[in-house]
């Protein structure tokens, strides 16, 4: 048995075990993407090139000598507005972060009393449900009048997208609360701190998370619509309108290409988070 | 911890001879469903006393549940009550502690936090050495020393049933309420658990504070004669719902300790079998599932 008569398999322990097998192994992973993504690119090009649409093509982005700047360097600072996209990008997710926080914290504690009170549950349920499907762009002007002020404004236009999935599934994650724990509790006559902190807690956290993932990429998505009411403070939003003010199509084409990028690693991101909490389960 | 075995049987009798520890009177239960109120259980009267093991028996759906939840205080009756040392019985607590027919172990623990966090629920004063010891002292009990750092995702159905049951009795409750522990596990672990069972109830001192020595109270649910005939002091027998009753209540009168060669010897045994057999298959037979 030793002895291979297979000539498939006497050619395959011949070759390098090395980059060949990885390549081997990584090929069907890795090819139909790049397929996918170098045919949609070309076909972009090509309608471009040809004048099908007056979008510029995807390599604008090397020709253009201002856009090609920002591609490569995203780290410049030369004051005021006149930033590298990264700084952009920074200013943009640390608004995210403070907008999402606060949605964390006020959608959670919100989603538990929810969850938990039958009655309240009724008399906000209907109205949660409405102001979910409001768009983040709807938010603007109400924002506005809301706060008299930009900063806040956006802050607000951020934590209103991305608090409905936090709240709605925390507040299910609660409810689906199996009852045998709740009868254990009950007998037990458990501390609500015990309750809330062993049972309440680790039991709904699945839920939670699935919220906090959506609403992750619902926050991100909102940052063009905060930022478009805070003109003159850097931003990936603020960059993006301020090229089209500017009739820069290159450059929002590379704004669009950061946030799809950083939008991805957040989610990534929160994947990674949840299946760390989930294995210590 | 052990004690001997007259001393304890004697003080059961005489604590017998004053009140009973549960008295059910004249206790009833009435779903409300869409097509009208439902009557579960009708007419339950019944003494159970201090140190007694009791098994229920009876079909599915015959209210043997409802019955033990009204001790538990999951339930509330429609009429009459149940007594507990002459209180009646209102909301769920420790005192009455609960082995659920699904372990009802919480996943995300290890089966010592699931013990230690009864014990911190209900004895929250006592220091953290205390809790601790007592915890590993009741898994030890139930021969899970070993597995007290795994968590209830790793362990088997039999070990899981025995953090339950080093759960219940971990916070000495003054009766052990058990819903078919023993329904979901294989033959062997199943003979196996409940001998250990009758060891730990017939070695455990269920209320320290009291002068003397008791068994601790045990009502149990379970489908199986040959179970309840093995473990149980009285078998309950109910009659089929609507309306379910107390048909029957055997006394079961093999000597203790038991040991399961012996009682199969026994002439006795047979009789309370056919008993219990005829009751069931014959005289309350029920049509849905006579395989039961």
């Amino acid at each position: 048995m030793t002895i291979s008569t297979n000539p498939t398999s006497s050619r395959g322990e011949r070759t390098p075990p090395g980059v060949a097998l990885w390549w081997k192994q990584t090929r069907k992973a890795i090819l139909p993407p790049l397929f996918g993504i170098g045919g949609f690119l070309l076909f972009w090009q090509l309608s471009a090139t040809l004048g099908l649409t007056k979008l510029a093509g995807p390599l604008s982005l090397f020709t253009e000598e201002r856009t090609r700047e920002l591609l490569f360097y995203p780290f410049f600072d030369r004051g005021g507005l006149d930033k590298g996209l990264f700084l952009h990008a920074m200013s943009s997710l640390s608004r995210v972060a403070l907008g999402y926080t606060l949605a964390a914290v006020v959608g959670i504690a919100a989603g538990i009393a929810v969850g938990l009170n039958k009655g309240l549950d009724r008399a906000l349920d209907p109205l949660f449900q409405f102001l979910r499907m409001v768009a983040p762009l709807a938010w603007v002007p109400i924002a506005l009048v809301l706060f008299q002020n930009n900063q806040p404004a956006a802050i607000f236009v951020i934590f209103v997208t991305s608090i409905w999935p936090i709240l709605i599934n925390t507040a299910e994650g609660v409810r689906q609360i199996p009852q045998d724990y709740r009868n254990v509790a009950l007998v037990l006559q458990m501390s609500n701190r015990n309750f809330f902190t062993k049972v309440l807690i680790p039991s709904a956290l699945p839920y939670i998370f699935t919220g906090l993932r959506i609403s992750i990429g619902l926050a991100w998505l909102a940052i063009i619509a905060a930022e478009i009411v805070m003109p003159g403070t850097p931003g990936i939003g603020f960059f993006i309108w301020d090229a089209y003010q500017n009739s820069y199509v290159s450059d929002i084409i590379l704004g669009v290409i950061w946030i799809g990028a950083i939008g991805l690693i957040l989610d990534r991101l929160m994947v990674w988070l949840q299946n760390r909490i989930a294995a210590g389960q | 911890m052990p004690t001997p075995d007259t001393l304890a049987r004697s003080l059961a009798a005489g604590a017998a001879a004053q009140t009973p520890l549960l008295r059910f009177e004249q206790l009833s239960k009435v779903y409300a469903t869409p097509r009208g109120p439902y009557p579960v259980l009708a007419d339950i009267n019944l003494e159970v006393n201090r140190g007694e093991f009791v098994c229920v028996i009876g079909h599915s759906g015959c209210g043997k549940s409802t019955l033990l939840n009204m001790v538990s205080g999951f339930a509330t009756p429609s009429s009459g009550q149940v007594l507990l040392n002459g209180a009646p019985i209102q909301r769920p607590g420790p005192d009455r502690m609960v082995v659920f027919q699904g372990y009802a172990l919480l996943p995300w623990m290890t089966a010592y936090e699931n013990v230690h966090l009864a014990i911190d629920s209900v004895q929250p004063n006592i220091s953290e050495h205390q809790k601790r010891e007592i915890a590993m002292e009741h898994l030890a009990m139930v021969g899970l020393t070993a597995a007290a750092d795994k968590r209830i995702t790793q362990l088997s159905g039999g070990m899981k049933q025995r953090v339950a049951i080093a759960r219940a009795l971990s916070i000495r409750p003054e009766v052990l309420i058990l819903d078919e522990p023993f329904g979901a596990l294989d033959a062997i672990t199943k003979e196996e658990l409940q001998e250990e069972l009758l060891k730990i109830w017939r070695n455990f001192d269920c209320n320290t504070q009291q002068a003397g020595t008791q068994n601790c109270t045990v009502l149990m649910i379970t489908h199986d004669i040959d179970e309840a005939l093995f473990l149980a002091d009285r078998l309950v027998m109910m009659t089929n719902g609507p309306a379910a009753g107390i048909g029957e209540v055997l006394t079961i009168p093999f000597p203790r300790p038991r040991s399961r060669e012996e009682i199969m010897e026994d002439p006795r045994y047979y009789e309370l079998r056919n008993q219990a057999l005829d009751f069931l298959y014959n005289r309350f037979a029920h049509d849905e599932d006579e395989a039961a």
